[in-house]
């Protein structure tokens, strides 16, 4: 036990606080700031913590897509033209996971932490922006590898043998975490809260239904296809079940797609992002 | 020579028409608890924010601890409480103070500074199921738990109960008694008048009185007293020294001001005798410095 231990102990066991606690308390200034590599890692943890403390965010980023996988894996809902099931909404599901934790997530809880002051309080702290971005960033990926575990263990039990490119796979899910990111700081960081909280549950139901989740794109008309194609949910459902497939290799054109949406959206969210 | 703990000469802020802050110039001793005072709108929360970093001013320099407010260097060094929010409505508050303790070298610990400020108990409790006392506290928690050398409080007894005022105030003069420079912004004139060595009111973004509240207040003492109201003070004037004052206010509550002497007093009793009334609660009293407050700043309503 350390001395400081020892006088809280004692502080705490008698009845009410005792005013030799109250002495323990050194307000002499002894300003500085921590290292950084320990504000992120505890930025990071708080982070995680309030994602998985979240019964909303869990719904959307756990609940909902293992639903998707055990539902649409065993029951013929949707004609995916041949091959098996699980194997064709696995992709699709480990997509939407992505998107739930990068895109839906972080919009909403970095608007309301933008409406509640939460922003501005850390801006006065000796964690900079940029690790703030940083912590944000590695929460997501933390999120992402829970995400991806309970995913491929679920989808394993029902019978998923991926073949093909780990690497591609991981490559590609790095590729849709900056895009989507990029696209939720830039709602969260322009928008009233409200406005992304149903903002960014419209957008994750739309790219839910059109972006080859688990309805297949051939089930769209020809002429939206093309069109469908440029977003870029359908862009790391479509390369994920490439990577993953039996050729394995890292398709170059949601490679661009992706790409294309992080550069461009993280971009706009860094020029645009308002911290009040 | 060691520079001031803030210094503003000349401050500047608009926010679109508005003039928030109007060429204003302050400065805080170092190891010294310094208050703004001011109406609602005079402008404390944009100076303090401009301090903190928070804003940019549109004309006039401003230095904290001799740095530019924006300086990444002064993040470590001052504790900021904001007037509200600031805390994730979800985190626990014992969480959010060993967060914002690990962001600091040497920091204090959280455990005893929740003791101290007798949030113990509430260590689990999520920020949003607290009372707004208890979320003032855990705010002036998180401000101090760096061990700072310049804190800035934005209305720190807002919406406190007489205990949590008073456990503020304590620290508040335990910080100053561990050489922390102090600067709050307050509309409580006890506040002011009890913590601070260096009072400045503000008014419509302009400096309108500034100094101790021991030399704000004056050494001009008044004589009050309480009768029937309606009592004709005219008369009353003629009969005492040119310069001073009589004013009733409210009804009923008579304020003589002036040079206090035995003779004002002989004046204002013998008028008494005369008027046939008997003054009650007589009484000699140095201003107060909701007086000069008042005084300076009007009593219409904003």
């Amino acid at each position: 036990m350390t001395p400081r231990q020892r006088t809280r102990a004692r502080g705490t066991a008698g009845a009410g606080p005792r005013k030799d606690t109250v002495h323990s308390l050194d307000l002499t200034p002894a300003p500085g700031a921590a290292p950084l590599r320990v504000m992120v890692m505890a930025q990071t943890a708080a982070e995680i913590r309030a994602m998985l403390r979240n019964g909303e965010q869990l719904l959307l980023t756990m609940v909902i897509p293992v639903l998707l996988l055990v539902g649409f894996s065993a029951a013929p809902l949707v004609n995916i033209g041949g091959g098996s099931r699980v194997d064709f909404v696995t992709p699709g599901v480990l997509a939407l996971a992505v998107m739930s934790t990068a895109f839906t997530g972080q919009a909403i809880a970095t608007g309301f932490e933008r409406r509640y002051g939460v922003l501005k309080r850390l801006g006065a702290t000796p964690l900079s922006r940029t690790g703030l971005m940083l912590a944000k960033t590695l929460a997501v990926i933390g999120v992402e590898v829970v995400q991806v575990a309970v995913i491929a263990a679920v989808a394993a039990a029902l019978g998923w043998r991926p073949a093909g490119s780990v690497p591609a796979a991981l490559a590609l899910i790095l590729l849709g975490t900056a895009a989507f990111s990029g696209l939720g700081l830039l709602m969260a960081g322009t928008l009233r809260a409200e406005a992304t909280l149903a903002g960014a549950n419209l957008v994750y139901l739309v790219m839910l239904g059109c972006g080859g989740v688990v309805f297949p794109l051939s089930a769209f008309p020809a002429s939206v296809e093309p069109a469908l194609r440029l977003l870029p949910i359908t862009a790391l459902t479509g390369g994920l079940r490439s990577a993953l497939g039996a050729t394995g290799v890292l398709p170059l054109g949601a490679v661009l797609v992706l790409s294309a949406w992080a550069v461009l959206s993280l971009g706009l969210a860094s020029r645009t992002f308002r911290w009040e | 020579m060691e520079s001031p703990a803030v210094e503003i000469i000349d401050l500047v802020k608009r926010y679109g028409r508005t003039t928030a802050v109007d060429g204003l110039t302050l400065s805080a001793r170092r190891g010294a608890v310094t208050a703004i005072l001011g109406p609602n709108g005079a402008g404390k929360t944009s100076t303090v924010e401009i301090c903190e970093g928070f804003r940019r001013p549109d004309g006039g320099t401003v230095r904290v601890l001799g740095l530019d407010p924006s300086h990444r260097r002064l993040r470590a060094r001052v504790g900021v409480m904001l007037q509200a929010g600031g805390v994730p409505p979800a985190a626990r508050c014992g969480e959010w103070l060993r967060l914002m303790a690990r962001f600091h070298a040497t920091p204090l610990d959280p455990a005893a500074l929740l003791e101290r400020l007798g949030l113990t108990a509430h260590a689990r409790t999520p920020y949003r199921r607290m009372s707004g006392g208890q979320q003032q506290r855990v705010s002036l928690a998180a401000a101090i738990v760096g061990r700072p050398e310049l804190v800035f409080l934005d209305e720190p007894t807002a919406g406190l109960d007489p205990q949590a005022r008073h456990a503020c105030w304590d620290l508040v003069g335990d910080l100053r008694a561990a050489g922390v420079s102090v600067v709050l912004t307050t509309h409580h004139m006890e506040e002011a008048e009890k913590l601070s060595d260096h009072v400045v009111i503000i008014d419509r973004g302009r400096v309108v009185a500034e100094g101790t509240p021991a030399a704000l207040t004056g050494a001009e003492r008044q004589l009050r007293f309480r009768a029937r109201p309606g009592l004709a003070l005219e008369e009353l004037l003629t009969a005492l020294p040119s310069g001073s004052a009589a004013k009733e206010s409210p009804s009923g509550h008579y304020i003589i001001e002036g040079q206090v002497a035995p003779e004002m007093l002989a004046t204002v009793t013998a008028w008494c005798a005369a008027e046939g009334v008997t003054a009650d609660d007589l009484s000699i009293e140095r201003r107060t410095l909701e007086d000069v407050f008042l005084e300076l700043t009007g009593r219409e309503l904003r």
